[in-house]
């Protein structure tokens, strides 16, 4: 079907866009993990025109955990961070030992500001966004109007995808902000799991496609005043979309669309803004992902994806990757001398179980290598930084500030 | 708070979980095990992601119930991935007799509206199918005998599957407001369960226990806690504790080590210690968790982390696992 979500998603993509080249994506093979270009971390931290940094990736590779870490080591390398999670639950707060997050910017206490740094943390409350973006654009009549629509009550606090609309409202005023009032020079902006991570770089085009549409005039025929006639084909639709929501329901639908029709310019406008500065090279996009087959493949759908935006990829993280145990004992021979211990009497198990940690850390690490080296085929043009697996969560700043270390090297 | 919960009248098992917790590989050895018997189950996806084709290994899914498997033991599996477009499109077809007008409301932007910019429509229309499929009947009978969901992660399920009682808020009245009452009337049921998978790490085990509380605040039906992917400890007990405070006798593992015939100088013996002392903390770890969701009121099933990754054997194996837990 020609409209199916997925391609629909690609069309911005697809459309030719003057003035920029489009990268290679395809080059010579890297088949060699040692021919794979370096992300280097604490060069792109350092980089002062680098401003703002958005780590994208599937489900549970650690997009949290590598946000608050690289905001926490660009903040103690000097730049003022502020970082901004999008994501639905609590997980920021968590991993920042913060017990709460709300709409603003919080100062994240046991950074180390030495280099005259700071770290400020902040999670999306896409209903507050929403409510202050109706306050300060709408006469407080009509704000009054909206707030108290249930329909607008709904939007707002219960429905998949307005999250997508508000985190480019965010993002835009955090950036007014930071160079306004210069209290930031860095944002660094986690993603919520899944494929939606890189929807909200739909949003100025889904507006568009709403507003440059017909459904909307329909919508507000009836605020245009009666004498407005219905075109043949307008009545049609007004008939139908009665017929299914129910002919109060729709009344309502237009009520509300009626009071909203003067802010959704503004909405077009500011997300269309921020989606240019996401495009510029100010910004850094990191895909993260694990070095799992699922993981990789999802990589891979960001990758190109980001490039068929043609949005700045800075980069791949692969997060949790095996530590290479001390070399001197290869796997064959751990398993050789298992074997031998298992066959002796009376050895205590503990040696035979060590023996065998080893070499199954070692086989874990020659898979990892060999998806890696995937990848790497497929897009030799990516640079790679890896996070080691630490043996503990993830959860205070101890632990985030070791991860930005193993992320460095 | 939860009881224990009876699974034997349930037909629509949604799982949810963390993201990368095993949401998809849990639910098709769910629908396997469900199938064992000469069952017939339905798996549905909603993410546009074709998991369940990937994990099956079959090529993408269309708008269709397809057999993708059979049950370990008779049965059958189908599997739908849901499509938003295509539910509305099936939705207006099966309710309203819409002819030209319909046709009219795609060249309007209405199908494109509804489906992919207005925020909240697309879980409705998710909802609705995977609804429809669990009330189908043929002859009197049931057309599943169990329908699972690979549902979004605990971050949104709690917006999702309540998205109904939203639009129960809006709509009055009319045919969408009963549609609407109904399907969370089924999610409310004894016929619905919803489990939760979570590996056991702190903050997937964390987001359940919140996801628990978010979804029974909602009044929706908890099933089981499905632990994946949890490790095996390698040591002994007295070991295990040993090797956390580096406490494992060194010169003994030397000299044991010499009688394998490893040339056994420090160094190795020294990151053999280390990956002692890292596995046991991990496990340390892990049994903290466990206690975490056993103190939830809700019965928690074990899946072992499978070597050498998720195959069709795979996913067999994992459904006799969940067959022989006391729950399935
Ligand atoms: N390098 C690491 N070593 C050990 N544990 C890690 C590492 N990175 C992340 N984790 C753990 O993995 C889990 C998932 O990480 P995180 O929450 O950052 O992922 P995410 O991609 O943000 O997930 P979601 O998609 O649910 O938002 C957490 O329990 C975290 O503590
Ligand atoms: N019991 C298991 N044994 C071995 N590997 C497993 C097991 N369960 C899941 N996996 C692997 O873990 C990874 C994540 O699993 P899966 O895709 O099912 O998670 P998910 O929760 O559906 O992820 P997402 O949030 O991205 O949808 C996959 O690579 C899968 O093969
Ligand atoms: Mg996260
Ligand atoms: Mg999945």
């Amino acid at each position: 079907m020609p409209r199916q979500s997925q391609t629909g998603r690609l069309t911005r993509g697809n459309k030719p866009q003057p003035g920029r080249h489009t990268p290679p994506r395809v080059g010579p093979l890297a088949g060699r993990l040692a021919d794979v270009p370096v992300l280097s971390v604490d060069e792109l931290i350092a980089d002062q025109d680098v401003h703002i940094i958005v780590c994208c990736g599937s489900g549970g590779v650690g997009k949290t955990t590598t946000s608050a870490a690289l905001a926490l080591r660009a903040a103690e390398h000097g730049r003022k961070v502020v970082v901004l999670t999008i994501d639905p639950a609590r997980r920021l707060a968590q991993s920042l030992g913060l017990a709460e997050l709300d709409n603003t910017p919080r100062t994240v206490v046991g950074v180390d500001t030495s280099k005259n740094g700071s770290l400020d943390a902040m999670m999306l409350d896409m209903k507050r966004t929403f409510d202050e973006v109706v306050g300060s654009h709408a006469t407080p009549a009509k704000a009054e109007q909206i707030l108290s629509n249930p329909f607008y009550q709904a939007l707002s606090s219960s429905f998949a995808g307005t999250q997508e609309y508000m985190a480019m409202e965010k993002l835009g005023q955090l950036h007014a902000e930071a160079l306004a009032v210069g209290r930031w020079d860095l944002i660094v902006v986690d993603t919520p799991p899944s494929r939606s991570a890189l929807d909200f770089l739909d949003a100025p085009e889904r507006l568009s496609s709403f507003l440059d549409g017909r459904l909307i005039k329909l919508l507000l025929a009836p605020a245009k005043g009666p004498a407005r006639l219905l075109s043949a084909g307008m009545s049609a639709v007004t008939n139908a979309l009665s017929k299914v929501l129910g002919g109060q329901t729709l009344r309502d639908v237009q009520t509300f669309v009626a009071a909203f029709d003067t802010l959704f310019g503004g909405f077009r406008a500011r997300a269309e803004k921020t989606y240019r500065v996401l495009r510029a090279p100010q910004t850094a996009f990191l895909v993260v992902a694990t070095p799992e087959s699922d993981a990789l493949r999802e990589a891979a759908f960001f990758v190109e994806r980001l490039a068929a935006e043609r949005m700045p990829l800075a980069g791949l993280v692969l997060n949790r990757v095996t530590e290479r145990p001390t070399p001197g004992l290869t796997s064959r021979a751990a398993d050789a001398a298992a074997e031998r211990l298992d066959r002796l009497d009376d050895i205590e198990g503990l040696t035979i179980a060590l023996l065998h940690l080893h070499s199954s850390r070692l086989s874990r690490l020659e898979q990892e290598q060999g998806l890696r080296r995937r990848f790497a085929a497929a897009h030799p043009q990516v640079p790679t930084a890896t996070i080691h697996a630490l043996a503990s969560d993830v959860s205070d700043l101890a632990s985030l500030r070791r991860v930005g270390e193993s992320l460095a090297v | 708070m939860s009881q224990p919960s009876d699974l034997s009248g349930v037909r629509l098992h949604i799982v949810t979980g963390k993201g990368g917790t095993g949401k998809t590989t849990v639910a098709a050895a769910l629908a396997l095990a469900l199938a064992s018997g000469g069952k017939k189950v339905l798996l549905c996806e909603v993410e546009d992601r074709q998991g369940i084709a990937s994990i099956f290994d079959v090529a993408p899914l269309p708008y269709a119930e397809r057999r993708i498997a059979v049950g370990p033991d008779g049965g059958e599996v189908f599997a739908l991935a849901i499509d938003t477009e295509a539910a509305l499109l099936e939705y207006l077809d099966m309710f309203y007799r819409l002819g030209k007008a319909g046709k009219a409301l795609d060249r309007f932007g209405v199908i494109d509206f509804a489906t992919t910019i207005a925020p909240g429509l697309g879980d409705v229309l998710l909802t609705g199918k995977v609804f429809e499929a669990t009330r189908r009947s043929e002859a009197g009978r049931p057309t599943y005998d169990a329908v699972v969901l690979d549902a979004p992660p605990t971050g949104r399920i709690g917006r999702f599957l309540n998205v109904n009682t939203e639009v129960a808020g809006i709509a009055k009245v009319g045919l969408i407001r009963n549609q609407a009452d109904s399907i969370m009337g089924l999610l409310k049921s004894g016929q619905t369960r919803i489990h939760l998978v979570t590996s056991l790490e702190e903050m997937p085990v964390q987001e359940t226990l919140d996801s628990i509380i978010e979804l029974e605040g909602i009044g929706l039906p908890i099933g089981v806690i499905l632990v994946n992917l949890a490790t095996e400890s390698e040591l002994a007990s007295g070991d295990l504790h040993a090797a956390v405070r580096s406490e494992l006798d060194e010169t003994r593992i030397e000299a044991t080590l010499k009688e394998a015939g490893v040339e056994a100088d420090p160094p190795v013996v020294a990151g053999l210690l280390e990956l002692a002392r890292q596995h046991g903390e991990r496990v340390m770890l892990e049994r903290e968790q466990q206690t975490r969701l056993e103190a939830a009121g809700v019965p928690v099933v074990a899946l072992p982390d499978v070597d050498g990754g998720i195959d069709l054997g795979a996913l067999y194996e994992l459904a006799n696992q969940l067959c022989a837990s006391a729950e399935f």
